[in-house]
């Protein structure tokens, strides 16, 4: 029994540990959307629960600058639904470590699938030995900081000096390292420039994000081509 | 917008964005993935990792246009050789934020 409640500490623990970079780049992020949103006419409640059932920082941004325009519900929802498409990509990628799993786990934890806890439970899989109730807190403790930080931003937020220590810069910075993780041979790091060249080109001439979901398709599929022709030039050789 | 009309709105928020996350765990994790798609999906991370970061570094928003002067961009660069060099998270975080703040105090 102790065994069990110690394992369970440390499980909650380790997703503690590696969530602390996400949290720090949520909360600047969340106060400034709750700073938004009470500039828009929206109370701390309707902040509360955009927040907690639409956990996405992007489209939430953008849902509340269009609230605050008077945009119709449809034109709402359906450039929520664009901007959040990229994720079915992060959760096909993801299904591989979750093979067998229980529906009900996979309900709980689809929940907190964001860009920034994508990354780094992906980093933390390829590492191995992750379990995957702690990839679950993390979603949750990240989800909770948002839910905190975007509630308290409706109240506080105006007081705080904006780009304080460079905090702006959390999330860029966690990316950057996650992204050297990811590099684990030549085919990786040459997706990853694939990736970049047409990101910058698709984000210069596509509207909205789809920037990300297309310029990562075509990467993976050039990266996928160029492993398959190494892998078959060495076989004929 | 009234109460119940912005409550529909965010069910319905809610709704297209959990959908997106949950079906692929879903509908992939319960059957045998073949091998072309797990090797093709295996590249996916690292593409969209460096998908979201480029635009960040390269690109200025609003309106849209190639930048090689942010200073997103130069702090990136002492950020990225300390991320390469000692593969820590939580380090590369913190010099990331300090090169940025310092970055920007400068220009």
């Amino acid at each position: 029994m102790i065994q069990k409640s110690d394992s369970g500490k440390s499980i909650i623990r380790e997703g503690l540990v590696a969530a602390w970079p996400i949290c720090l780049g949520f909360f600047p992020i969340g106060l400034s959307l709750g700073v938004l949103a009470q500039k828009v006419g929206l109370a701390p409640w309707q902040m509360a629960i955009m927040s907690l059932l639409v956990f996405a920082g992007g489209s939430q941004f953008i849902a509340v600058a269009m609230i605050g325009s008077g945009a119709s519900m449809t034109a709402i929802v359906t450039t929520t639904f664009m901007v959040n498409l990229r994720h079915l990509l992060m959760s096909s990628a993801m299904a591989v470590h979750f093979q067998g799993v229980s529906r009900r786990f996979l309900t709980l934890f689809a929940y907190g699938v964001t860009d920034e806890s994508f990354a780094v439970n992906m980093a933390r899989f390829n590492q191995g030995g992750w379990n995957r109730y702690s990839a679950l807190v993390l979603n949750h403790v990240t989800n909770a900081t948002w839910f905190i930080s975007t509630v308290a931003g409706c109240y506080v937020g105006q007081f705080i000096p904006a780009g304080s220590f460079g905090i702006d810069y959390a999330l860029t910075g966690m990316f950057i390292c996650l992204l050297v993780f990811q590099l684990r041979g030549q085919v990786f790091a040459i997706t990853a420039l694939i990736a970049a060249f047409c990101s910058i080109l698709a984000y210069l001439w596509l509207p909205g994000n789809a920037y990300v979901i297309v310029s990562s398709c075509l990467a993976a599929t050039a990266g996928f081509a160029i492993k398959r022709a190494m892998r078959h030039r060495k076989q004929t050789i | 917008m009234n109460s119940f009309d912005y409550i529909i709105l965010i069910v319905l928020m809610g709704a297209v964005t959990y959908l997106p996350r949950m079906l692929p765990l879903v509908a992939l994790s319960s059957r045998h993935l073949p091998v072309w798609f797990t090797e093709w999906l295996e590249l996916i991370p690292v593409a969209i990792l460096s998908a979201l970061i480029a635009p960040t570094l390269f690109a200025a928003a609003d309106p849209r246009t190639f930048s090689l002067d942010k200073p997103e961009l130069l702090a990136a660069l002492p950020t990225l050789l300390f991320a390469l060099k000692t593969r820590s998270l939580a380090g590369t975080v913190i010099v990331g934020m300090f090169c940025y703040w310092g970055f920007k105090l400068v220009i």
